[in-house]
């Protein structure tokens, strides 16, 4: 069997066996410890700090954002964008109750909205923000009954709602939220899919210039709603 | 995918004289550098995550076995399946029995250099599975019917001209008369095109840059965001991965992707890092219905153990080659395989053969750039020495090579006659080039003196200054 012939050529090569027991159980508890290493500065400080510096860094890499007070001022954000962008006012969006039930979207009934997966055709969706990293302007989006991965992907705008109270520093400090959560299939905290996304989609394949909107979204708008704790 | 790296000599004097070829490699070799200066600068913690990324990679290579054998069990309670591939042409049988199971006829492909090696796409040609590729540089390629030249870039070779002429060719159902006015115009059309083959393929394939031992989940990173179309739209999602990809954590795998998007692009994280577990769960509104990831060993099992067990390090980031002088003067298909550059040199006479890559150890001036720019320290130069000495060994290097290799070796052990003689050709070379200072021509140095001069000696060999230096009190 294949399987056994590549762990039998490892082991060769390793000049041993299977691992005795004592040395499986160190690595066992080395991933249950699951140890970090090197935090960088550029992911430490006050959570001011790491929220103006999400925001530089979405902005470095052509994510646009708008900052809200609370979540009622998400509609009208949302709508002005759209408005400025030329943009149809009709969108998909995520079925995360956070999107379907605490924002006051009656306050712009210009604005229809089709609740559940993102279709081929739609040019905006709407996905709420699970967390924001600082380090690098980076967008936590795991995969949800609630959080559809299509409405990352397929709309020519990808309209993120975040709340500010969800950024985070490194990378990790995202991770350490979603490990507490159980799955109910795999009995892991992993979910489906999870997408890191920094920025809109682009290429430089074509004579190594950058273009944005390859296959992905051309824009990326974050909607930042101010809940964070004074500092 | 087929070697013509025995004729790398051939094909890199055919690069030399391809206008078309150094206008792009012109174009691209000053922006490399200086991005992953700008990202680095950016990280002043680099050097030491570097060190912690070597780190990293030698702890899972030691215990190999245990963190594939842990990474499978946490694939299959997450309802995914694994297929253990010990050849590539398990792994292309693997790949086309779930094809034909589950009876696809088109098959999306995100960006994968083992899918290359592998040589997927005919494989389910020859089968009447139509794959399409589609990062936009892999799927010019595929139109055009050329291998990637580059493991990150991997169309840079080919100028805007070569992009319209190709699309005007195969999107027929287009008006012929279309204006391509700025190259977002050429990426348009390759959006709208390959939209419609997503939403149609039946089976979608990527490949892997980590594979997730604790949680059992296969990484991708892009920037176009076709990788992810590619596993989220069809009914069936195969990963196709190498063995070395493992990595015990998601600690273990974010601190190399803290250096992975700086080596290749100089971003500080590229655009799509994605991560999946299994299949599509209850309740989820998409997502496919099968997750199967084919790993392969094909030659790399054979590495652990040897003085080349280091090269299962790399992270295919491409900083060596885009920093290697050799590699922008012939690009990438002259290497004649899948892996072009100083990781090339190094991984394909591992993977196929020094006899059918021996060559490529030699295309190297040792500078010692791409040991210096990697971003898990392989010892790129240290490995292609120790081919050259296997090359050697086995007699695989031409008669001219090992005859002059001889008489050098017969001379060193005789440092007399070794200090004669080259106080004979010093004083020679130095009455040779005495009115111009520089030689045009030298016998059995043709090769060297076709692209420049040699600048003559002033008549005293290093010996013979140093022991009059040290005489007249000056050292
Ligand atoms: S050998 Fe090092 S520099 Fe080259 S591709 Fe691999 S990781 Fe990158």
């Amino acid at each position: 069997m294949s399987r056994d012939a590549i762990l039998g050529a490892i082991r060769r090569g390793l000049k041993r066996g299977p691992l005795p027991e004592d040395q499986a159980f160190a690595l066992r508890a080395r991933l249950v410890g699951h140890p970090r290493h090197l935090t960088p500065a550029r992911s430490i400080g006050t959570h001011a700090e790491l929220v103006s510096r999400f925001v530089a860094n979405v902005e470095k890499e052509f994510g646009t954002l708008t900052r809200v007070p609370d979540l009622a001022g998400v509609p009208g954000a949302v709508a002005d964008y759209l408005a400025a962008q030329n943009l149809p006012t009709d969108f998909a969006m995520s079925p995360h109750p956070e999107l379907t039930q605490d924002i006051p979207w009656h306050l712009r009934p210009m604005l229809q909205i089709r609740v559940g997966r993102a279709a081929a055709s739609d040019l905006v969706c709407v996905q709420q923000g699970y967390a924001g990293i600082a380090e690098t302007g980076t967008l936590m989006l795991p995969s949800a009954p609630e959080r559809p991965t299509t409405i990352n992907l397929l709309g020519d705008t990808a309209i993120v709602v975040l709340r500010a109270s969800r950024i985070v520093g490194p990378y990790e400090d995202a991770w350490a939220w979603l490990r507490q959560r159980v799955d109910p299939v795999s009995g892991g905290f992993m979910p489906r899919n999870v997408m890191l996304v920094t920025g809109p989609s682009r290429s430089a394949d074509i004579e190594s210039v950058l273009e944005l909107g390859a296959h992905g979204p051309r824009r990326l708008h974050i909607v930042l709603v101010e809940d964070a704790p004074a500092p | 995918m087929l070697s013509t790296s025995p004729e790398f000599k051939a094909n890199a004097a055919r690069a030399l004289e391809d206008p078309s070829l150094q206008k792009a490699l012109t174009r691209t070799r000053p922006q490399h550098p200086a991005k992953r200066a700008a990202a680095k600068a950016g990280l002043p913690e680099f050097e030491a995550l570097r060190d912690i990324g070597r780190d990293i990679k030698n702890h899972t290579l030691q215990h190999l076995d245990f963190y594939l054998e842990t990474w499978a069990g946490n694939v299959e309670k997450s309802g995914g399946q694994v297929h253990w591939c010990s050849t590539a042409d398990d792994a292309r049988a693997a790949v086309l029995a779930i094809c034909q199971r589950v009876g696809a006829r088109t098959v999306t492909k995100g960006k994968s250099m083992i899918s290359e090696e592998l040589a997927i796409n005919e494989h389910l040609e020859a089968h009447g599975i139509v794959p399409v590729e589609t990062d936009l540089g892999e799927y010019i390629l595929q139109i055009r019917g050329e291998p990637p030249s580059h493991i990150i870039g991997p169309a840079f070779h080919l100028n805007r001209e070569d992009w319209e002429e190709s699309f005007r060719k195969v999107h027929t159902d287009l008006p012929a008369d279309r204006v391509f006015a700025e190259r977002r115009d050429i990426m348009v059309e390759a959006r709208t095109k390959l939209r419609e083959k997503f939403l149609a393929a039946d089976v979608g394939i990527t490949g892997a840059n980590f594979l997730i031992a604790e949680s059992g989940s296969s990484v991708i990173v892009t920037n176009e965001g076709n990788g992810d179309l590619t596993q989220t739209l069809p009914r069936v999602h195969i990963v196709l991965a190498s063995i070395e990809k493992v990595v015990p954590t998601l600690e273990d795998a974010m601190s190399l992707l803290r250096l992975l998007a700086r080596s290749a692009t100089g971003q500080d994280f590229s655009v799509y890092t994605t991560f999946s577990t299994g299949a599509r769960r209850p309740g989820d509104w998409d997502g496919p219905e099968e997750y199967h990831v084919v790993v392969v060993d094909n030659g790399r099992s054979a590495m652990v153990g040897t003085e080349f067990q280091d090269m299962l390090r790399c992270i295919r980031c491409a900083a060596c080659m885009n920093h290697c002088p050799v590699y922008f003067a012939v690009g990438g298909h002259s290497y004649g395989w899948v892996y072009p550059g100083p990781m090339g040199s190094v991984l394909t006479p591992s993977l196929i053969g020094i006899d059918k890559a021996g060559n490529l150890p030699n295309a190297s001036t040792f500078c010692g750039k791409c040991e210096s720019v990697c971003p898990v320290k392989i010892p790129l130069p240290k490995m292609m020495r120790h081919w050259r000495e296997r090359e050697f060994e086995r007699h695989l290097s031409p008669q001219g090579v090992r005859s002059g290799l001889g008489v050098w070796g017969w001379l060193v052990q005789r440092p007399a006659v070794y200090r004669v003689l080259t106080q004979v050709a010093a004083w020679g070379l130095a009455k040779l080039g005495r009115r111009t200072g520089r030689l045009s021509s030298l016998p059995l140095a043709a090769g060297w003196t076709a692209g420049r001069d040699l600048p003559a000696p002033e008549g005293e060999t290093f010996f013979a200054r140093y022991a009059r230096l040290q005489r007249e009190g000056k050292l």
